[in-house]
Protein backbone atom coordinates (compact mmCIF):
# COMPACT_ATOMS: atom_id res chain seq x y z
CA UNK A 1 0.00 0.00 0.00
CA UNK A 2 1.31 3.45 -0.96
CA UNK A 3 -0.03 6.41 0.99
CA UNK A 4 -0.28 9.91 -0.47
CA UNK A 5 -0.97 13.18 1.34
CA UNK A 6 -2.97 15.67 -0.73
CA UNK A 7 -5.60 15.06 -3.41
CA UNK A 8 -4.63 18.00 -5.57
CA UNK A 9 -3.13 17.77 -9.00
CA UNK A 10 0.19 16.25 -7.95
CA UNK A 11 -1.40 13.76 -5.53
CA UNK A 12 -4.11 12.53 -7.87
CA UNK A 13 -1.86 12.30 -10.93
CA UNK A 14 0.64 10.30 -8.88
CA UNK A 15 -2.14 8.07 -7.53
CA UNK A 16 -3.29 7.34 -11.07
CA UNK A 17 0.23 6.59 -12.31
CA UNK A 18 0.75 4.26 -9.33
CA UNK A 19 -2.54 2.39 -9.78
CA UNK A 20 -1.81 2.03 -13.50
CA UNK A 21 1.38 0.26 -12.48
CA UNK A 22 -0.63 -2.10 -10.29
CA UNK A 23 0.04 -0.47 -6.93
CA UNK A 24 -2.58 -0.09 -4.20
CA UNK A 25 -2.98 3.54 -3.25
CA UNK A 26 -4.61 5.59 -0.50
CA UNK A 27 -4.90 9.36 -0.92
CA UNK A 28 -5.66 11.57 2.10
CA UNK A 29 -7.27 14.95 1.54
CA UNK A 30 -7.90 17.34 4.42
CA UNK A 31 -10.55 19.29 2.50
CA UNK A 32 -14.12 18.07 2.18
CA UNK A 33 -14.20 17.93 -1.60
CA UNK A 34 -11.78 17.45 -4.45
CA UNK A 35 -10.20 20.69 -5.61
CA UNK A 36 -11.64 22.72 -2.76
CA UNK A 37 -8.25 23.67 -1.35
CA UNK A 38 -6.16 22.97 -4.44
CA UNK A 39 -4.26 25.72 -6.21
CA UNK A 40 -5.22 23.97 -9.45
CA UNK A 41 -8.72 25.27 -8.91
CA UNK A 42 -7.49 28.71 -10.05
CA UNK A 43 -5.37 27.45 -12.93
CA UNK A 44 -5.85 28.36 -16.56
CA UNK A 45 -5.66 24.72 -17.58
CA UNK A 46 -3.42 25.55 -20.51
CA UNK A 47 -1.35 22.75 -21.99
CA UNK A 48 1.01 25.20 -23.64
CA UNK A 49 4.63 24.05 -23.33
CA UNK A 50 5.87 26.00 -26.35
CA UNK A 51 4.43 29.31 -25.14
CA UNK A 52 5.61 28.72 -21.59
CA UNK A 53 9.14 28.27 -22.91
CA UNK A 54 9.21 32.07 -23.35
CA UNK A 55 9.98 32.38 -19.64
CA UNK A 56 10.88 28.85 -18.55
CA UNK A 57 13.59 26.30 -19.19
CA UNK A 58 13.51 23.73 -22.00
CA UNK A 59 12.19 21.16 -19.52
CA UNK A 60 8.67 22.59 -19.79
CA UNK A 61 8.65 21.26 -23.35
CA UNK A 62 10.37 17.93 -22.77
CA UNK A 63 8.21 17.17 -19.72
CA UNK A 64 5.05 18.86 -20.94
CA UNK A 65 4.59 18.01 -24.59
CA UNK A 66 2.81 14.72 -23.90
CA UNK A 67 0.44 16.27 -21.34
CA UNK A 68 -2.43 16.92 -23.77
CA UNK A 69 -2.53 13.23 -24.78
CA UNK A 70 -2.32 12.16 -21.14
CA UNK A 71 -5.27 14.31 -20.13
CA UNK A 72 -7.34 13.49 -23.19
CA UNK A 73 -7.76 9.94 -21.87
CA UNK A 74 -9.53 11.29 -18.77
CA UNK A 75 -11.23 14.56 -19.51
CA UNK A 76 -12.23 16.73 -22.48
CA UNK A 77 -9.20 18.49 -23.98
CA UNK A 78 -9.65 21.26 -26.53
CA UNK A 79 -6.89 21.09 -29.10
CA UNK A 80 -7.37 24.51 -30.59
CA UNK A 81 -3.83 25.78 -30.18
CA UNK A 82 -2.81 29.15 -28.76
CA UNK A 83 -3.06 32.45 -30.59
CA UNK A 84 -0.60 35.09 -29.37
CA UNK A 85 -1.26 38.70 -30.31
CA UNK A 86 -0.12 42.17 -29.27
CA UNK A 87 -1.45 45.66 -29.77
CA UNK A 88 0.32 47.59 -32.57
CA UNK A 89 2.54 49.59 -30.22
CA UNK A 90 3.72 46.39 -28.50
CA UNK A 91 5.09 44.82 -31.67
CA UNK A 92 8.48 44.48 -29.97
CA UNK A 93 6.91 42.15 -27.39
CA UNK A 94 5.69 39.88 -30.18
CA UNK A 95 9.16 39.76 -31.77
CA UNK A 96 10.71 38.99 -28.42
CA UNK A 97 8.19 36.24 -27.69
CA UNK A 98 8.87 34.72 -31.12
CA UNK A 99 12.64 34.73 -30.49
CA UNK A 100 12.21 32.84 -27.22
CA UNK A 101 9.78 30.19 -28.46
CA UNK A 102 9.33 27.58 -31.18
CA UNK A 103 6.52 25.47 -32.59
CA UNK A 104 4.50 28.39 -33.97
CA UNK A 105 3.69 29.89 -37.34
CA UNK A 106 3.38 33.60 -37.95
CA UNK A 107 -0.11 34.71 -38.86
CA UNK A 108 -1.26 37.93 -40.49
CA UNK A 109 -4.51 39.79 -40.15
CA UNK A 110 -6.44 37.58 -42.57
CA UNK A 111 -5.22 34.40 -40.90
CA UNK A 112 -6.02 35.75 -37.44
CA UNK A 113 -9.52 36.64 -38.60
CA UNK A 114 -9.84 33.18 -40.05
CA UNK A 115 -8.82 31.51 -36.78
CA UNK A 116 -10.87 33.78 -34.56
CA UNK A 117 -13.57 35.63 -36.48
CA UNK A 118 -14.46 37.54 -33.32
CA UNK A 119 -11.09 39.32 -33.53
CA UNK A 120 -11.84 40.47 -37.08
CA UNK A 121 -9.58 43.37 -38.06
CA UNK A 122 -8.27 43.96 -34.54
CA UNK A 123 -4.75 42.54 -34.85
CA UNK A 124 -2.27 42.72 -37.74
CA UNK A 125 0.27 40.16 -36.59
CA UNK A 126 0.28 37.15 -34.35
CA UNK A 127 1.86 33.80 -33.55
CA UNK A 128 -0.14 30.59 -33.75
CA UNK A 129 0.97 27.62 -31.64
CA UNK A 130 -1.02 24.94 -33.36
CA UNK A 131 -0.14 21.99 -31.12
CA UNK A 132 -1.20 23.50 -27.82
CA UNK A 133 -4.39 22.66 -25.98
CA UNK A 134 -6.41 23.48 -22.90
CA UNK A 135 -8.81 21.86 -20.49
CA UNK A 136 -11.20 22.87 -17.74
CA UNK A 137 -9.22 22.55 -14.48
CA UNK A 138 -12.12 21.90 -12.13
CA UNK A 139 -13.73 19.35 -14.39
CA UNK A 140 -10.33 17.73 -14.96
CA UNK A 141 -9.71 17.38 -11.21
CA UNK A 142 -13.07 15.62 -10.78
CA UNK A 143 -12.44 13.36 -13.76
CA UNK A 144 -8.97 12.60 -12.48
CA UNK A 145 -10.29 11.62 -9.03
CA UNK A 146 -12.86 9.36 -10.68
CA UNK A 147 -10.18 7.71 -12.81
CA UNK A 148 -8.12 6.99 -9.68
CA UNK A 149 -11.13 5.37 -8.03
CA UNK A 150 -11.99 3.32 -11.13
CA UNK A 151 -8.43 1.98 -10.99
CA UNK A 152 -9.06 0.91 -7.41
CA UNK A 153 -7.35 3.81 -5.64
CA UNK A 154 -8.93 5.01 -2.41
CA UNK A 155 -9.45 8.72 -1.77
CA UNK A 156 -10.34 9.80 1.78
CA UNK A 157 -11.89 13.28 1.94
CA UNK A 158 -11.95 15.37 5.13
CA UNK A 159 -9.22 13.08 6.40
CA UNK A 160 -5.86 14.41 7.53
CA UNK A 161 -2.97 12.30 6.29
CA UNK A 162 -1.23 9.98 8.77
CA UNK A 163 1.98 11.32 10.31
CA UNK A 164 4.11 9.44 7.83
CA UNK A 165 3.15 8.97 4.18
CA UNK A 166 5.07 7.56 1.23
CA UNK A 167 4.36 10.54 -1.03
CA UNK A 168 3.65 14.10 0.06
CA UNK A 169 1.84 16.29 -2.47
CA UNK A 170 0.56 19.04 -0.22
CA UNK A 171 2.02 22.02 -2.09
CA UNK A 172 2.94 25.03 0.02
CA UNK A 173 1.71 23.24 3.15
CA UNK A 174 4.58 20.77 2.80
CA UNK A 175 6.86 23.53 4.14
CA UNK A 176 9.89 22.31 2.22
CA UNK A 177 13.06 24.38 2.41
CA UNK A 178 13.56 26.49 -0.76
CA UNK A 179 9.88 26.20 -1.60
CA UNK A 180 8.19 29.58 -1.91
CA UNK A 181 4.68 30.73 -2.77
CA UNK A 182 4.00 32.80 -5.89
CA UNK A 183 0.63 34.39 -5.64
CA UNK A 184 -1.62 34.36 -8.70
CA UNK A 185 -4.90 36.17 -9.23
CA UNK A 186 -7.54 35.37 -11.82
CA UNK A 187 -11.10 36.15 -12.79
CA UNK A 188 -13.89 34.32 -14.56
CA UNK A 189 -16.02 36.33 -16.94
CA UNK A 190 -19.32 35.58 -18.59
CA UNK A 191 -19.54 37.17 -21.99
CA UNK A 192 -22.05 35.57 -24.35
CA UNK A 193 -21.32 38.21 -27.01
CA UNK A 194 -17.95 36.78 -28.13
CA UNK A 195 -16.77 33.34 -29.05
CA UNK A 196 -13.19 32.15 -29.13
CA UNK A 197 -12.09 28.66 -30.05
CA UNK A 198 -8.68 28.66 -28.45
CA UNK A 199 -6.51 30.20 -25.77
CA UNK A 200 -5.57 33.80 -26.54
CA UNK A 201 -2.51 35.49 -25.15
CA UNK A 202 -2.21 39.25 -25.28
CA UNK A 203 1.39 40.33 -24.86
CA UNK A 204 2.04 43.57 -23.05
CA UNK A 205 5.19 44.92 -21.41
CA UNK A 206 3.43 45.31 -18.07
CA UNK A 207 0.24 43.28 -18.11
CA UNK A 208 0.48 40.14 -20.25
CA UNK A 209 -2.86 38.36 -20.23
CA UNK A 210 -4.18 34.98 -21.18
CA UNK A 211 -7.80 34.22 -21.84
CA UNK A 212 -9.05 30.65 -21.76
CA UNK A 213 -12.48 29.89 -23.23
CA UNK A 214 -14.43 27.50 -21.03
CA UNK A 215 -17.39 27.23 -23.37
CA UNK A 216 -20.94 28.59 -22.96
CA UNK A 217 -19.69 32.18 -22.98
CA UNK A 218 -17.44 31.62 -19.95
CA UNK A 219 -13.83 32.83 -19.99
CA UNK A 220 -11.05 32.59 -17.48
CA UNK A 221 -8.50 35.41 -17.47
CA UNK A 222 -5.20 35.45 -15.64
CA UNK A 223 -2.91 35.69 -14.06
CA UNK A 224 -0.72 37.84 -11.87
CA UNK A 225 2.61 36.66 -10.44
CA UNK A 226 3.44 38.17 -7.09
CA UNK A 227 6.20 36.99 -4.76
CA UNK A 228 3.83 36.75 -1.82
CA UNK A 229 2.39 34.25 0.61
CA UNK A 230 -0.82 36.23 1.02
CA UNK A 231 -3.96 34.36 0.03
CA UNK A 232 -6.29 37.30 0.49
CA UNK A 233 -8.79 37.90 -2.32
CA UNK A 234 -7.64 39.46 -5.60
CA UNK A 235 -6.69 43.14 -5.36
CA UNK A 236 -8.34 46.01 -7.21
CA UNK A 237 -5.07 46.87 -8.95
CA UNK A 238 -4.56 43.35 -10.28
CA UNK A 239 -8.16 42.99 -11.36
CA UNK A 240 -8.34 46.39 -13.01
CA UNK A 241 -5.19 45.64 -15.00
CA UNK A 242 -6.38 42.21 -16.11
CA UNK A 243 -9.87 43.44 -16.92
CA UNK A 244 -8.60 46.37 -18.96
CA UNK A 245 -6.28 44.01 -20.83
CA UNK A 246 -9.29 41.80 -21.60
CA UNK A 247 -11.16 44.86 -22.78
CA UNK A 248 -8.29 45.81 -25.09
CA UNK A 249 -8.38 42.28 -26.51
CA UNK A 250 -12.04 42.71 -27.35
CA UNK A 251 -14.37 45.58 -26.42
CA UNK A 252 -17.26 43.16 -25.83
CA UNK A 253 -15.64 42.34 -22.48
CA UNK A 254 -16.77 45.74 -21.25
CA UNK A 255 -20.23 44.23 -20.92
CA UNK A 256 -19.07 40.90 -19.49
CA UNK A 257 -20.13 39.86 -16.00
CA UNK A 258 -17.35 39.11 -13.53
CA UNK A 259 -18.73 35.91 -12.06
CA UNK A 260 -15.73 34.94 -9.96
CA UNK A 261 -12.38 36.26 -8.84
CA UNK A 262 -9.78 34.19 -7.10
CA UNK A 263 -6.27 34.10 -5.72
CA UNK A 264 -4.06 31.07 -5.20
CA UNK A 265 -0.52 30.33 -4.12
CA UNK A 266 1.65 28.44 -6.56
CA UNK A 267 4.38 26.41 -4.87
CA UNK A 268 7.72 27.06 -6.59
CA UNK A 269 11.38 26.17 -6.20
CA UNK A 270 14.15 28.60 -7.14
CA UNK A 271 14.27 27.48 -10.78
CA UNK A 272 10.46 27.47 -11.04
CA UNK A 273 10.52 23.80 -12.06
CA UNK A 274 8.95 20.89 -10.16
CA UNK A 275 11.13 18.54 -8.17
CA UNK A 276 11.03 15.16 -6.46
CA UNK A 277 12.82 15.30 -3.13
CA UNK A 278 13.22 12.81 -0.35
CA UNK A 279 13.09 13.68 3.33
CA UNK A 280 13.26 10.80 5.74
CA UNK A 281 10.94 8.07 4.53
CA UNK A 282 8.77 10.42 2.48
CA UNK A 283 9.05 11.38 -1.17
CA UNK A 284 7.82 14.90 -2.00
CA UNK A 285 6.44 15.96 -5.35
CA UNK A 286 6.20 19.72 -5.32
CA UNK A 287 6.98 23.00 -7.05
CA UNK A 288 4.61 22.70 -10.00
CA UNK A 289 4.46 26.52 -10.03
CA UNK A 290 2.33 27.75 -12.94
CA UNK A 291 2.68 24.48 -14.83
CA UNK A 292 0.45 22.14 -12.84
CA UNK A 293 -1.65 20.57 -15.58
CA UNK A 294 1.28 20.71 -17.98
CA UNK A 295 3.92 19.02 -15.85
CA UNK A 296 2.03 16.97 -13.25
CA UNK A 297 1.56 13.91 -15.53
CA UNK A 298 5.28 13.54 -16.33
CA UNK A 299 6.32 14.27 -12.74
CA UNK A 300 3.71 11.83 -11.41
CA UNK A 301 5.12 9.11 -13.66
CA UNK A 302 8.60 9.81 -12.27
CA UNK A 303 7.27 9.72 -8.70
CA UNK A 304 5.49 6.41 -9.35
CA UNK A 305 8.62 4.86 -10.89
CA UNK A 306 10.75 5.99 -7.98
CA UNK A 307 8.34 4.77 -5.31
CA UNK A 308 7.82 1.39 -6.96
CA UNK A 309 11.50 0.82 -7.58
CA UNK A 310 12.14 1.56 -3.90
CA UNK A 311 9.43 -0.96 -2.96
CA UNK A 312 11.02 -3.54 -5.28
CA UNK A 313 14.45 -2.88 -3.77
CA UNK A 314 13.03 -3.27 -0.25
CA UNK A 315 11.28 -6.54 -1.20
CA UNK A 316 14.50 -7.76 -2.72
CA UNK A 317 16.45 -6.99 0.45
CA UNK A 318 13.81 -8.74 2.51
CA UNK A 319 13.99 -11.87 0.35
CA UNK A 320 17.74 -11.95 0.74
CA UNK A 321 17.68 -11.71 4.51
CA UNK A 322 15.16 -14.54 4.86
CA UNK B 1 32.23 54.74 -5.45
CA UNK B 2 31.19 55.86 -1.99
CA UNK B 3 27.49 55.92 -1.12
CA UNK B 4 26.47 57.15 2.32
CA UNK B 5 29.75 55.97 3.75
CA UNK B 6 29.74 52.59 2.02
CA UNK B 7 32.54 51.94 -0.43
CA UNK B 8 31.88 49.65 -3.37
CA UNK B 9 34.19 48.48 -6.10
CA UNK B 10 31.41 47.69 -8.59
CA UNK B 11 29.63 50.59 -10.26
CA UNK B 12 26.70 48.40 -11.24
CA UNK B 13 23.56 48.14 -9.16
CA UNK B 14 21.12 45.45 -10.20
CA UNK B 15 17.36 45.29 -9.82
CA UNK B 16 15.77 41.96 -8.89
CA UNK B 17 12.37 42.03 -10.62
CA UNK B 18 11.07 40.31 -13.76
CA UNK B 19 13.56 37.45 -13.99
CA UNK B 20 12.31 34.13 -15.38
CA UNK B 21 13.07 32.51 -12.02
CA UNK B 22 14.90 33.27 -8.79
CA UNK B 23 17.60 30.80 -9.85
CA UNK B 24 18.22 32.81 -13.02
CA UNK B 25 18.25 35.99 -10.93
CA UNK B 26 20.93 34.63 -8.62
CA UNK B 27 23.07 33.59 -11.61
CA UNK B 28 22.70 37.08 -13.08
CA UNK B 29 23.65 38.78 -9.81
CA UNK B 30 26.78 36.64 -9.57
CA UNK B 31 27.72 37.32 -13.19
CA UNK B 32 27.21 41.06 -12.72
CA UNK B 33 29.48 41.18 -9.66
CA UNK B 34 27.11 43.82 -8.31
CA UNK B 35 27.49 44.49 -4.60
CA UNK B 36 24.23 46.37 -4.29
CA UNK B 37 20.87 44.97 -5.37
CA UNK B 38 17.53 46.72 -5.28
CA UNK B 39 14.42 45.05 -3.95
CA UNK B 40 10.95 46.29 -4.64
CA UNK B 41 8.72 46.47 -1.63
CA UNK B 42 5.15 46.47 -2.83
CA UNK B 43 2.39 47.45 -0.50
CA UNK B 44 0.77 44.08 -1.15
CA UNK B 45 3.76 42.25 0.28
CA UNK B 46 4.76 44.73 2.97
CA UNK B 47 3.07 42.59 5.63
CA UNK B 48 5.98 40.17 5.28
CA UNK B 49 4.19 37.86 2.86
CA UNK B 50 7.04 38.27 0.37
CA UNK B 51 9.49 36.74 2.83
CA UNK B 52 10.18 33.64 0.74
CA UNK B 53 11.70 35.69 -2.04
CA UNK B 54 13.39 38.26 0.20
CA UNK B 55 15.06 35.66 2.39
CA UNK B 56 16.68 34.25 -0.69
CA UNK B 57 18.02 37.70 -1.62
CA UNK B 58 19.22 38.62 1.84
CA UNK B 59 20.94 35.22 2.00
CA UNK B 60 23.27 36.33 -0.81
CA UNK B 61 25.13 38.61 1.60
CA UNK B 62 24.90 41.68 -0.65
CA UNK B 63 23.91 45.20 0.25
CA UNK B 64 20.16 45.58 -0.19
CA UNK B 65 18.71 48.83 -1.48
CA UNK B 66 14.94 48.62 -0.96
CA UNK B 67 12.87 50.75 -3.30
CA UNK B 68 9.46 52.34 -3.27
CA UNK B 69 8.63 51.28 -6.84
CA UNK B 70 5.04 51.85 -7.82
CA UNK B 71 4.32 54.52 -5.18
CA UNK B 72 2.30 57.45 -6.50
CA UNK B 73 2.14 59.77 -3.49
CA UNK B 74 4.35 61.18 -0.74
CA UNK B 75 2.47 59.31 1.95
CA UNK B 76 2.61 56.01 0.11
CA UNK B 77 6.35 56.36 -0.51
CA UNK B 78 7.10 57.36 3.08
CA UNK B 79 5.06 54.49 4.51
CA UNK B 80 6.70 52.00 2.16
CA UNK B 81 10.16 53.31 3.09
CA UNK B 82 9.40 52.88 6.79
CA UNK B 83 8.22 49.32 6.22
CA UNK B 84 11.34 48.60 4.19
CA UNK B 85 13.58 49.86 6.98
CA UNK B 86 11.98 47.43 9.40
CA UNK B 87 11.93 44.48 7.02
CA UNK B 88 15.46 44.80 5.68
CA UNK B 89 17.16 46.52 8.61
CA UNK B 90 18.70 49.28 6.49
CA UNK B 91 18.40 53.06 6.34
CA UNK B 92 18.95 52.97 2.61
CA UNK B 93 15.95 53.67 0.44
CA UNK B 94 15.66 54.17 -3.28
CA UNK B 95 12.91 56.72 -3.46
CA UNK B 96 10.54 56.52 -6.41
CA UNK B 97 7.41 58.61 -6.57
CA UNK B 98 5.73 57.98 -9.87
CA UNK B 99 3.86 60.89 -11.42
CA UNK B 100 2.42 59.27 -14.49
CA UNK B 101 1.13 55.74 -14.81
CA UNK B 102 1.99 55.30 -18.47
CA UNK B 103 5.49 56.76 -18.80
CA UNK B 104 6.42 56.23 -15.11
CA UNK B 105 8.00 59.68 -15.02
CA UNK B 106 8.92 60.73 -11.48
CA UNK B 107 6.71 63.31 -9.78
CA UNK B 108 9.61 65.56 -8.82
CA UNK B 109 7.54 67.77 -6.52
CA UNK B 110 6.33 64.84 -4.43
CA UNK B 111 9.82 63.37 -4.67
CA UNK B 112 11.41 66.41 -3.00
CA UNK B 113 8.71 66.43 -0.30
CA UNK B 114 9.15 62.73 0.42
CA UNK B 115 12.96 63.07 0.41
CA UNK B 116 12.74 65.84 3.04
CA UNK B 117 10.57 63.73 5.32
CA UNK B 118 12.72 60.62 4.93
CA UNK B 119 16.09 62.37 5.30
CA UNK B 120 14.82 64.05 8.48
CA UNK B 121 13.77 60.59 9.68
CA UNK B 122 17.33 59.29 9.32
CA UNK B 123 17.04 57.60 5.93
CA UNK B 124 19.84 57.55 3.36
CA UNK B 125 17.80 58.55 0.34
CA UNK B 126 18.62 57.54 -3.25
CA UNK B 127 16.11 59.59 -5.25
CA UNK B 128 15.03 58.45 -8.72
CA UNK B 129 14.78 61.79 -10.49
CA UNK B 130 14.90 63.46 -13.89
CA UNK B 131 18.03 65.17 -15.23
CA UNK B 132 16.74 68.59 -14.14
CA UNK B 133 19.45 70.56 -12.31
CA UNK B 134 17.11 72.59 -10.12
CA UNK B 135 15.30 69.48 -8.95
CA UNK B 136 18.72 67.99 -8.23
CA UNK B 137 19.59 71.02 -6.07
CA UNK B 138 16.31 70.77 -4.17
CA UNK B 139 16.98 67.09 -3.50
CA UNK B 140 20.44 67.89 -2.15
CA UNK B 141 18.90 70.61 0.04
CA UNK B 142 16.36 68.04 1.22
CA UNK B 143 19.25 65.92 2.49
CA UNK B 144 20.05 63.54 -0.37
CA UNK B 145 23.73 62.77 -0.83
CA UNK B 146 23.23 60.78 -4.03
CA UNK B 147 21.23 61.56 -7.18
CA UNK B 148 19.80 59.01 -9.57
CA UNK B 149 18.84 60.70 -12.81
CA UNK B 150 16.98 58.76 -15.45
CA UNK B 151 18.50 57.79 -18.78
CA UNK B 152 15.09 57.14 -20.32
CA UNK B 153 11.68 56.04 -18.97
CA UNK B 154 11.74 52.95 -16.70
CA UNK B 155 11.84 49.67 -18.57
CA UNK B 156 11.94 51.39 -21.99
CA UNK B 157 15.48 50.31 -22.90
CA UNK B 158 15.90 53.49 -24.95
CA UNK B 159 19.36 54.23 -23.60
CA UNK B 160 20.40 57.79 -22.75
CA UNK B 161 17.79 60.07 -24.28
CA UNK B 162 19.54 63.25 -23.22
CA UNK B 163 23.26 62.73 -22.70
CA UNK B 164 23.89 66.48 -22.77
CA UNK B 165 21.71 66.94 -19.70
CA UNK B 166 23.61 64.19 -17.88
CA UNK B 167 26.91 65.84 -18.84
CA UNK B 168 25.59 69.15 -17.48
CA UNK B 169 24.54 67.38 -14.31
CA UNK B 170 28.04 65.96 -13.88
CA UNK B 171 29.50 69.45 -14.21
CA UNK B 172 26.91 70.98 -11.88
CA UNK B 173 27.28 68.38 -9.13
CA UNK B 174 30.99 67.47 -9.28
CA UNK B 175 31.04 65.97 -5.79
CA UNK B 176 27.67 64.21 -5.66
CA UNK B 177 27.56 60.54 -6.67
CA UNK B 178 25.41 60.31 -9.79
CA UNK B 179 23.86 56.99 -10.75
CA UNK B 180 21.94 56.62 -13.97
CA UNK B 181 18.76 54.81 -13.06
CA UNK B 182 16.30 53.55 -15.66
CA UNK B 183 16.31 53.37 -19.42
CA UNK B 184 19.50 51.37 -20.03
CA UNK B 185 18.89 48.81 -22.78
CA UNK B 186 22.26 47.70 -24.08
CA UNK B 187 25.80 47.49 -22.73
CA UNK B 188 26.80 50.44 -24.93
CA UNK B 189 24.21 52.59 -23.10
CA UNK B 190 25.80 51.70 -19.78
CA UNK B 191 29.31 52.35 -21.13
CA UNK B 192 28.21 55.72 -22.44
CA UNK B 193 26.76 56.74 -19.08
CA UNK B 194 30.08 55.92 -17.45
CA UNK B 195 32.01 57.80 -20.15
CA UNK B 196 29.95 60.86 -19.25
CA UNK B 197 31.44 60.61 -15.77
CA UNK B 198 28.51 59.01 -13.97
CA UNK B 199 29.51 57.13 -10.84
CA UNK B 200 27.29 54.16 -11.45
CA UNK B 201 24.42 52.59 -13.32
CA UNK B 202 21.32 50.93 -11.93
CA UNK B 203 19.49 48.61 -14.26
CA UNK B 204 17.01 45.78 -14.15
CA UNK B 205 14.88 45.06 -17.22
CA UNK B 206 17.84 45.05 -19.64
CA UNK B 207 19.28 42.06 -17.78
CA UNK B 208 16.09 40.39 -16.51
CA UNK B 209 14.40 40.30 -19.90
CA UNK B 210 17.45 39.37 -21.94
CA UNK B 211 17.44 35.91 -23.49
CA UNK B 212 20.46 35.05 -21.33
CA UNK B 213 20.25 37.22 -18.21
CA UNK B 214 23.57 36.05 -16.75
CA UNK B 215 25.32 36.69 -20.08
CA UNK B 216 23.85 40.18 -20.27
CA UNK B 217 24.73 40.88 -16.63
CA UNK B 218 28.35 40.08 -17.42
CA UNK B 219 28.25 42.24 -20.56
CA UNK B 220 26.86 45.17 -18.56
CA UNK B 221 29.52 44.75 -15.91
CA UNK B 222 32.29 44.79 -18.53
CA UNK B 223 30.74 47.78 -20.32
CA UNK B 224 30.51 49.74 -17.09
CA UNK B 225 34.11 48.97 -16.24
CA UNK B 226 35.21 49.95 -19.76
CA UNK B 227 33.20 53.18 -19.66
CA UNK B 228 34.58 54.12 -16.26
CA UNK B 229 38.18 53.39 -17.28
CA UNK B 230 37.63 55.40 -20.46
CA UNK B 231 36.39 58.37 -18.45
CA UNK B 232 39.21 58.33 -15.90
CA UNK B 233 41.81 57.91 -18.66
CA UNK B 234 40.83 61.39 -19.92
CA UNK B 235 39.71 60.66 -23.49
CA UNK B 236 40.75 62.77 -26.44
CA UNK B 237 38.34 65.36 -27.73
CA UNK B 238 36.81 65.05 -31.22
CA UNK B 239 38.36 67.30 -33.87
CA UNK B 240 37.16 68.60 -37.18
CA UNK B 241 40.38 67.90 -39.08
CA UNK B 242 42.18 64.68 -39.69
CA UNK B 243 45.49 64.28 -37.92
CA UNK B 244 47.72 61.45 -39.11
CA UNK B 245 48.60 59.01 -36.42
CA UNK B 246 52.05 58.44 -37.90
CA UNK B 247 54.55 61.33 -37.90
CA UNK B 248 54.66 63.37 -41.10
CA UNK B 249 58.11 64.80 -40.42
CA UNK B 250 61.12 62.82 -41.42
CA UNK B 251 59.42 60.96 -44.24
CA UNK B 252 61.59 58.94 -46.55
CA UNK B 253 62.77 61.11 -49.40
CA UNK B 254 62.77 59.92 -52.94
CA UNK B 255 66.20 60.12 -54.52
Amino acid sequence: MITIAGAGLAGLCSALELTRRGAKVQVFEAAGSIGQSSTARFAGGMLAPWCERASAEEKVITLGKAAADWWAKLTPVTRGGTLVVALPRDGAELSRFARRTSGFCRVDRAEIDDLEPALSGRFQKGLFFENEAHLNPRRALQDLARAVQIQGGEIFRSTPAPAKVDLDCTGIAAGLPDLRPVRGEMAILECPDVQFGRVLRLLHPRIPLYLVPRGDGIFMIGATMVESSSSRPATVRSLSEMLSAAFSLHPAFAEASVIETGAGLRPAFANNLPRLTRQGGTLYLNGLYRHGFLLAPAMAAKAAEQLLSEVRDADHRELKTH
Amino acid sequence: MQLYGKKTTSSLMLGTAQYPSPAVLVDAIRASQAEIITVSLRRETADGSGAGFWNMLTGLGLHILPNTAGCHSVQEAVTTAQMARELFGTNWIKLEVIGHADNLQPDVFALVDAAKILAADGFDVFPYTTDDLVVGEKLIEAGCKVLMPWGAPIGSGQGLRNPDALRAMRAHFPDVPLIVDAGIGKPSDAARAMELGMDGVLLNTAVAQAGDPAGMAKAMSLAIEAGRSGFTADPMQPRDIAVPSTPVLGMAELM
